[in-house]
């Protein structure tokens, strides 16, 4: 740390940036706590009603199933994400040309757009054209329209999902893999360990920051999932698949609720925060 | 030996399949015509490959417009946050000042919140200023970047405070030292931060979706998204050719930049 020169320099270097992340983020979070507590449907002047719009979610279990599904959704995408990345990481990490070059295969969904990865996906899993479907028929199996089943829908969106971001999970989990020095995994190849107990008392003990990094930040994307949902299923069939970004945005520009979007937006950041701190001191707990 | 290591190529080449067949689908597909789609739509190759599903495309959707649009504000976002994350990370990182603590753990803070959080109240913000539809609303929400600021912050404090002190004595003003002298010190961080800002707001679908109502600013991600109706017959390969033009542009980017975007993503 060092003296500043002129003792305005801190604030014409940090101001742009304070304000800014003040406007556009630190107050729309208070103006959506205070906003959830009115009534307003964006065409007459707003009506306090205190507490209303959190029981009207509550009573009519549409902040039960919202979450409900939701979690479930990135329950999904993090245990498929992780375990998928980490196989990955564990096949590909390995010198030469080929192992690179399906490493780079496997990322670069990641740069690819949500909205080309969601629209592949549904010509891919098209009931009447897909190949999915054809290979389906071939197997015997008949007619599947995966996406528009109740059951099925939230899978195919958590299954589309991990394949996007699978390639992040990857990414580091191989930086954490190549951070572990050579020497101690050789050490105890010479003591006699097998693969599997190398994995399980020295790789894996020593990847578990790195896990809990990846599992945060792939349960607060999964959280987050808009895209796949606004372009695969409009959050059908009979709201199968309004997530909770989903259910906010609906609210606000097809019903015109700000009351219940504001609502619904307090209760989705606190339960993102809540579970990123559990989850966070669960995986340092077990340490 | 032999054997295990041709069942780990030929488990990795399975893998590489499992993500690169997709593309290679939506290739085929786009260069399909309407009529081959119909008849036989899950026939591998196209039997005359023609470029009509992209003439498609671009009679349906402006393509260049909204391609114009959509570089020109994640290119805007990208470098102004780079500009502000200078000397603020700068501030954070080598400055003593009362409130410095606190400034930093408004920025950390900001990394907790999703935009998925803050749109509902900046949209109605921008609606009463009449703002929506403007490329104002796409671009000044996310003039200043936490992650940014914070990557900046971390990457100058392992820089020797004794630069800054040599480019003092040299005569340099602040603004000398953040823009001309610590800039290019920083560079892979800057390039990363770039990059992983750029990808991300040529991408966003969730943000102009929200704050453009009409035609006048919206980006390419809507646009293709748009070629897909739902209800009416769908043309997959107008649509999967609209996919190609969106997608190229950053599987190119990303073919010449990815170990700055693995930096980007690894350091935080």
């Amino acid at each position: 740390m060092m003296r500043p020169r002129k003792w305005i320099d801190p604030t014409w270097m940090l101001a742009p940036t304070l304000i800014l992340l003040v406007v556009f983020f630190i107050a729309p979070v208070g103006i959506a706590i205070y906003q959830s507590l009115f009534s307003w449907d964006l065409l007459t002047p707003p009506k306090p009603v205190g507490g209303a719009n959190y029981i009207a979610l509550l009573k009519s279990g549409e902040l039960f199933w919202v979450t409900g599904r939701t979690l479930l959704f990135s329950a999904m995408v993090v245990s498929g994400a992780m375990s998928l990345g980490l196989s990955l990481a564990l096949l590909l990490n390995r010198r030469g040309l080929w192992f690179s070059f399906v490493r780079s295969a496997v990322f670069s969904a990641y740069v690819v757009s949500w909205v080309a990865v969601a629209l592949l996906w549904l010509w891919i899993l098209d009931p009447d054209r897909g190949i999915v479907a054809k290979a389906l028929h071939l197997a015997g199996v008949g007619s599947v329209k995966l996406l528009n089943h109740p059951d099925t829908v939230l899978p195919v969106l958590a299954g589309v999902t991990v394949w996007k971001i699978t390639g992040y999970a990857m990414i580091m989990f191989l930086t954490g893999l190549q951070a572990i020095p050579n020497e101690v995994v050789e050490a105890a190849r010479l003591d006699g360990a097998g693969a599997l107990s190398r994995f399980r008392f020295i790789i894996w003990p020593m990847l578990r920051p790195t896990a809990t990094f990846v599992g945060t930040t792939s349960l607060v994307i999964s959280f987050q999932a808009f895209d796949v949902v606004r372009v695969m299923t409009q959050g059908g069939p009979v709201r199968a698949s309004t997530l909770f970004v989903y259910a906010i945005y609906e609210s606000i520009f097809m019903n015109l609720r700000v009351g219940t979007a504001s609502a619904l937006t307090v209760v989705f950041f606190v339960v993102l925060l809540s579970l990123s701190w559990l989850q966070i001191r669960m995986w340092r707990q077990k340490a | 030996m032999k054997i295990k290591s041709a069942f780990i190529h030929g488990l990795a080449g399975a893998v590489a399949l499992l993500w690169l067949f997709p593309y290679a689908w939506m290739a085929f597909t786009s260069f399909k015509s309407s009529a081959e789609i119909s008849l036989r739509p899950t026939a591998l190759l196209p039997s005359a490959p023609g470029l009509g599903a992209y003439r498609a495309v671009f009679s349906q959707v402006p393509v260049g417009r909204y391609m114009l649009i959509t570089l020109w504000v994640a290119t805007a976002i990208a470098l102004i946050q780079i500009a502000l994350a200078l000397p603020a990370g700068y501030a954070l990182a080598k400055l003593r000042f009362r409130g410095n603590g606190l400034a930093f753990g408004l920025v950390l803070a900001c990394l907790l919140i999703p935009t998925q959080m803050t749109f509902v109240p900046i949209f109605l913000m921008f609606s009463k200023l009449r703002l929506v539809n403007s490329l104002t609303s796409l671009i000044l929400p996310f003039g200043a970047s936490a992650l940014g600021t914070f990557m900046v912050r971390q990457a100058l404090l392992s820089v020797p405070n004794e630069v800054i002190e040599a480019a003092r004595l040299d005569g340099a003003s602040e603004f000398t030292i953040v823009y001309r002298v610590l800039a290019p010190m920083l560079k892979p961080t800057l390039i990363a931060v770039f990059l992983v800002s750029f990808v991300f707001h040529y991408n966003d679908y969730f943000w102009p979706l929200v704050m453009t109502t009409d035609d006048s600013v919206r980006t390419l991600p809507l646009g293709i998204a748009l070629l897909r109706e739902p209800g009416t017959g769908v043309e997959w390969n107008v649509v999967m050719a609209g996919n190609v033009i969106l997608s190229l542009p950053m599987i190119a980017l990303f073919s010449i930049s990815q170990r700055y975007l693995i930096l980007g993503l690894t350091k935080r």
